[in-house]
């Protein structure tokens, strides 16, 4: 029966997938709130664990307000494409060498058709709500995504050209045969996928169109309770997809850091780096039970234990996979290794969110059209060069892409210096 | 269901419902090219066509008031000729769909390949850049000349 194991996959996919963004969006909080200086949500449950549980509750048994002349085809029919188009993307990502619910053979095509089609999620809700801000907000939004996905789209092929194949897994394959990550090899392709995703996702400094000082909510002022979640759900949903491939296509996916580096531990069969995953947690379960005892509360006390037991035995998995044969040994900790580099990813997400300030949207626009476009071409050329460099006259895969690296840096920072000044005689468009 | 959307698209009063069967239909079609096997076709087709032109569409469907023309008469006085011509039309398809299965070739298409490759995204790419490529470079340069055009036109005079 050939459907069973890729339904399996799916229907958990999608079962984790909402705990998963609303445990994404406490750590966003969590995360906010430390670099703010304050402590953030500490109220429900310990620690504000059970926050997202809260809000889930909450959503579901609001009123569903629908405005009164809104189209009420496409109010109901806008979030529902949002998600769709956020939860289908799921299908050609793969997360180990295992688990994946298809091998598309042009699985990272498909990704980013899928996410071009989540656009209208946000044009119809912005149309169907009758409301100016909606409206604008939708358009606006529309266009930074457009412009976006064409950079992001042209910082891919430089992968592409490496890689020679569209298929997610044979991309991380390639990685695995060249010995090095794209990531370090084309910096400039992750540097132009880094902020075309910034950008695709809504998130900051990208987030005009959904800021709460500039449009209210933008598109989704006129969405209340269920239908709002839906949205946000597809919103972080998309961050998740869209770190899942940077982390295929530029972190190495499942692939374990310094693949090459074989040392073992003396006196077993086992390498250091093989043992780093169940180490890890181990630590953070020694740190758990370290600060167990000086929590103010006895539930945060007991939490803390439960933590630190939950670690010991996600560690006690990791470093028994080591003796289990090799296929287990690579699901389990090419997953591990997987949610590591995506929430890594979605760190830095988050990290710049709460560093920068918010773009202006002509500067947005000139910051796409004239900066990062220019500069995706003039990568996918220094790649193209870098490849007949390795082919024709046999330079090293790292050695061929550095003279194009720095010729490509070059061409930034020229680009750089000519879009300095932001404000010179033409005015802003009125929006 | 392409059919079905088409008429859908037509029909409906409402221009954004419209604009959104339109959306179908082409998602039909690629549906259409991944059953024959052409997969880089169905993902072409949707970034491009669904995901760049329709949202074009989109915006300035949504951009213009549309108020007044909605309330028009939809249907005018020229719907015989129209519909007897769309029947030639469909008649001219049908024998040529029962010809070609017939057997006899009353379009004469160029032969295709002998083998076919079974990667549809490599068989474009090959046949793009070795029996296609004046056409190919024909078409990026009408396209190039067609964006300049465009930023020309666009561009406001400054000072």
């Amino acid at each position: 029966m050939p459907f069973v194991l890729p339904v399996l996959y799916a229907v958990v996919i999608v079962a984790v997938l909402p705990l998963m963004a609303g445990y994404i969006v406490l750590m966003e909080r969590k995360v906010m709130a430390d670099m703010q200086a304050r402590l953030g949500p500490m109220r429900v449950g310990p620690h504000g664990l059970l926050q997202p549980i809260a809000d889930a509750v909450k959503l579901l048994l609001k009123e569903d307000i629908i405005p009164n002349e809104a189209d009420r085809l496409m109010f109901w029919f806008a979030p529902l494409v949002s998600v769709t188009m956020a939860l289908l993307a799921y299908s050609a990502l793969a997360i180990g060498p295992a688990f994946q619910i298809a091998d598309l053979n042009i699985g990272l095509l498909f990704i980013l058709a899928i996410s071009s089609l989540g656009i209208y999620g946000i044009v119809l809700g912005g149309w169907a709500s009758n409301s100016h801000y909606s409206l604008l907000g939708a358009l606006r939004s529309a266009a930074q995504l457009v412009s976006y996905e064409t950079a992001a789209g042209l910082g891919l092929i430089s992968v592409l050209l490496l890689a020679g194949s569209l298929s997610m897994k044979d991309i991380v394959q390639a990685q695995s045969d060249q010995g090095v990550w794209f990531g370090f090899s084309v910096p400039f392709g992750f540097f132009i996928y880094l902020v075309g995703s910034i950008a695709e996702t809504n998130r900051a400094p990208f987030d005009l169109p959904e800021a709460e000082s500039e449009l209210v909510a933008g598109y989704m002022t006129e969405y209340s309770g269920f239908r709002w979640s839906l949205y946000f759900l597809a919103e972080y949903a998309n961050m998740i997809i869209v770190a899942g491939i940077a982390t295929t296509l530029f972190l190495g996916g499942w692939l374990r850091p310094g693949a090459r580096y074989h040392e073992h531990i003396p006196g077993t069969g086992v390498e250091w780096l093989d043992a780093l995953p169940a180490l890890l947690t181990l630590g953070v379960a020694l740190y758990s039970l370290k600060l167990a005892p000086k929590q103010p509360v006895k539930i945060q006390k007991i939490v803390m234990v439960m933590v630190a037991v939950l670690c010991f035995g996600v560690a006690c998995v990791l470093a028994g996979a080591l003796f289990a044969p090799p296929a287990v040994m690579q699901g389990i900790h090419g997953a591990f290794w997987f949610m590591a580099k995506v929430f890594a990813y979605i760190y830095a997400f988050l990290w710049i969110r709460f560093t920068f300030p918010r773009y202006r949207f002509d500067q947005l626009m000139r910051l796409g059209w004239r900066f990062l476009i220019p500069l995706a071409l003039v990568n996918v050329i220094g790649v193209g060069v870098a490849i007949v460099l390795r082919q024709q006259f046999a330079w090293g895969p790292i050695v061929s892409l550095i003279p194009t690296t720095l010729a490509t840096l070059g061409v930034a920072m020229l680009l750089a210096k000519d879009d300095a000044p932001i404000v010179d005689a033409q005015t802003a468009d009125g929006e | 269901m392409a059919v079905a959307s088409a008429i859908l698209m037509v029909t409906r009063r409402n221009i954004v419902h419209g604009a959104v069967f339109l959306i179908n239909t082409l998602l039909s079609t690629a549906g259409i090219f991944l059953l024959l096997q052409a997969e880089f076709l169905f993902v072409v087709q949707i970034i491009l066509y669904v995901g760049g032109i329709m949202v074009l569409f989109v915006f300035v469907i949504m951009l213009v008031n549309l108020d007044v023309s909605m309330r028009q008469v939809q249907f005018n006085r020229q719907w015989f000729v129209a519909g007897a011509l769309a029947l030639v039309l469909a008649a001219q398809f049908l024998f040529a769909i029962h010809a070609t299965q017939a057997g006899r070739d009353p379009l004469r298409l160029p032969a295709m390949a002998a083998e076919i490759s079974p990667k549809n995204t490599e068989a474009v790419a090959d046949a793009l850049f070795s029996h296609y490529m004046l056409p190919f470079e024909i078409a990026s340069i009408l396209l190039l000349v067609a964006m300049i055009g465009a930023v020309v036109m666009a561009k406001r005079r400054v000072g």
